[in-house]
């Protein structure tokens, strides 16, 4: 069994990067032995002996279910929009996009 | 120094589902902005997806026509990132268990076969669309969802291509294949059919690939061959003056024909990829995927082939009607009309293609049963050639059983011999001075009084007989 390394700062800005978190000094540094604890404790299930186990990534046993190929109207436009943080003709506005 | 280009392209093929594929929205293209959006394809909180029974189905068909294996059990992943178009932080698609592995596509590049090998297909739902119009938006941009969650299949290919020329050759072969499996309506103008491509150089036998770049929005056929050559030719160019081709997204500018970088700038990419926990395995039986393979349509390839052996089309003959799936319908329709595959074949490249003007051949009055019809009664004699071409003409615009139209108007060929030497000694007496001609020895003045008699029986006497009765005559 492998005991996983224990994150470092650096690598917790990342993933907070990657979420789009903005994280203080304090709360990153408060964040690295949390994280070092939840990689812990999931690491506890390599302890468990799965020689001839199937790999899954569901906990259920059955196969997706299937819809008919069959379209329905959608929301209402001024129900769909309703949420949007701002809006544009009759699309969401969003911050310039550039490319 | 000499280089070699290392090319993979990446193609994106919008399924032709009714459907979106995880939800019940439309997926007709052109609709106003968000009219087909629900709470599943935009994300909302507790929504929930249910996979398209179609999109499946025809994801199997493209795969197995492909030459892939498709597997029994595949996975739905989330793709993780940050974008205006992805309402959900994620794109469900899928990774390292795909829908299926290991195909190619045999193609011909200017005359010589290839094999470029498809290393996966996987399914995976498309992104909502940015659009900028500067009246509207200011300094924004706005989204629209139609396009969001619409069922895509991308095609990854081995980066086994060369050239521009090549990268071109692939995507109309894969194009062709798609449409003829109805998988896939191919408009690269409208989108539902995308390329991406992964260019890099390296020294002529060299077995490490240089570092790449990857080319987007090559939305037509004319720019795919073009933004390839220009951005092989750049590499080079940026080797040779000793620096190093930098990791980066280039788009193609088609109004300067050149690629440039993103203005955006990218983050190294970082998905985080895991199982879509809304989403249980898609599985397929062995029997199913058997039956699908049982049941795929004859391919354009092999139905050139076809054309060539058992019908005797010439092979440039063939390779016109195997292009379009509606052209190749339309000319095997009529071949089951009537046998004469080469005269059907000479109707429909010469005269259905410029009657047509581009337009589609389901606008045309003519069927394929009627094209048969007339191509019958110039190979049993009824009708000459000149008589089927009006006759033609008017079947086009205005429809109509050919042997009917005959008939009412009197069209059929006129092959009593007396009745046409009648009408020769009448072209004849009139025109003494061409008739001295020829007896003088001006013997190609035969095709004027050919067609002076042809004429006087408003196009109806037989071309054969009219010229056996002025040689005899003039003889
Ligand atoms: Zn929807």
């Amino acid at each position: 069994m492998t005991t996983p390394k224990p994150p470092v700062q650096a690598e917790v800005l990342r993933i907070a990067a990657l979420a789009r978190l903005v994280l203080s000094d304090a709360e990153a540094e408060a964040m690295t032995p949390e994280l070092a604890e939840i990689l812990a404790h999931v690491a506890k299930l390599e302890e468990v002996d799965v020689t001839g186990v199937e790999a899954t990534a569901h906990a259920v046993g059955f196969a997706t279910p299937l819809r008919d190929d069959v379209s329905r109207p959608g929301l209402d436009l001024e129900r769909a929009l309703a949420n949007a943080p701002e809006r544009i003709g009759d699309g969401f506005g969003v911050p310039k996009i550039l490319e | 120094m000499s280089f070699e280009a290392v090319i993979g392209l990446e193609v994106h093929a919008q399924l032709l589902t009714r459907s979106k594929l995880f939800c019940g929205c439309a997926t007709a293209f052109g609709a106003s902005p968000n009219v087909h959006t629900c709470e599943v394809c935009l994300g909302m909180p507790g929504a929930l997806p249910v996979l398209n029974r179609e999109a499946v189905t025809l994801a199997v068909r493209a795969a197995l026509a492909l030459d892939c294996t498709v597997h029994e059990r595949s996975q739905w992943a989330r793709k993780n990132y940050f974008y205006p178009d992805l309402p959900k932080g994620y794109q469900i698609s899928q990774f390292d268990r795909p829908l299926a592995t290991h195909g190619h596509l045999d193609l011909e590049v200017e005359g010589s076969a290839r094999t470029i090998d498809i290393l996966r297909i996987h399914m995976e739902e498309d992104a909502g669309k940015n659009v900028h119009d500067d009246v509207l938006a200011g300094s924004r941009s706005y989204v629209d969802f139609n396009r969001g969650g619409v069922p895509l299949i991308e095609i990854v290919g081995a980066p086994q291509i060369r050239s521009g020329a090549e990268a071109a050759a692939y995507m109309r072969e894969l194009r062709r294949t798609l449409r003829f499996l109805d998988v896939c309506d191919g408009n690269l103008e409208e989108g539902s059919l995308r390329c991406d491509a992964n260019v890099s150089i390296r020294k002529v036998g060299a077995t490490t690939l240089g570092t790449r770049t990857e080319l987007k929005n090559i939305n037509s056929f004319r720019f795919v061959a073009a933004a390839i050559d220009f951005e092989i030719h750049r590499q080079i160019a940026v080797v040779e003056a000793g620096d190093a081709v930098v990791q980066e997204t280039r788009l193609w500018d088609a109004q300067a024909k050149v690629t440039r970088a993103m203005r955006s700038k990218e983050e190294a990419h970082d998905y985080r990829y895991f199982p879509d926990p809304d989403l249980p395995d898609l599985v397929l039986t062995a029997a199913a995927i058997h039956s699908a393979r049982a049941t795929l349509p004859e391919l354009p390839a092999a139905k050139k082939e076809r054309f060539v052996d058992a019908l005797g089309l010439t092979a440039y003959d063939a390779a016109l009607l195997t292009e379009e799936p509606e052209l190749c319908r339309f000319f095997e329709a009529a071949v089951a009309g009537h046998k004469n595959a080469k005269g059907i074949a000479n109707w429909i490249l010469n005269e259905l293609l410029r009657e047509a003007r581009g337009q589609p051949l389901a606008a045309l009055k003519l069927t394929p049963e009627s094209l048969a019809e007339l191509v019958r009664l110039i190979d049993d004699g009824t009708i000459s050639g000149k008589i089927a071409k009006d006759l033609f003409a008017e079947l086009v615009t205005a429809g109509g059983a050919p042997a009917a139209l005959v008939k009412e108007r009197g069209l059929a060929q006129l092959v009593d011999t007396a009745g046409i030497e009648a009408t020769v000694d009448a072209v004849l007496a009139a025109n003494a001075g061409s008739v001295a001609a020829y007896r003088a020895g001006k013997t190609n003045i035969l095709g004027f009084l050919v067609g002076q008699v042809m004429k006087a029986s408003g196009g109806k006497a037989n071309p054969k007989i009219v010229n056996e009765v002025l040689r005899r005559r003039l003889g």
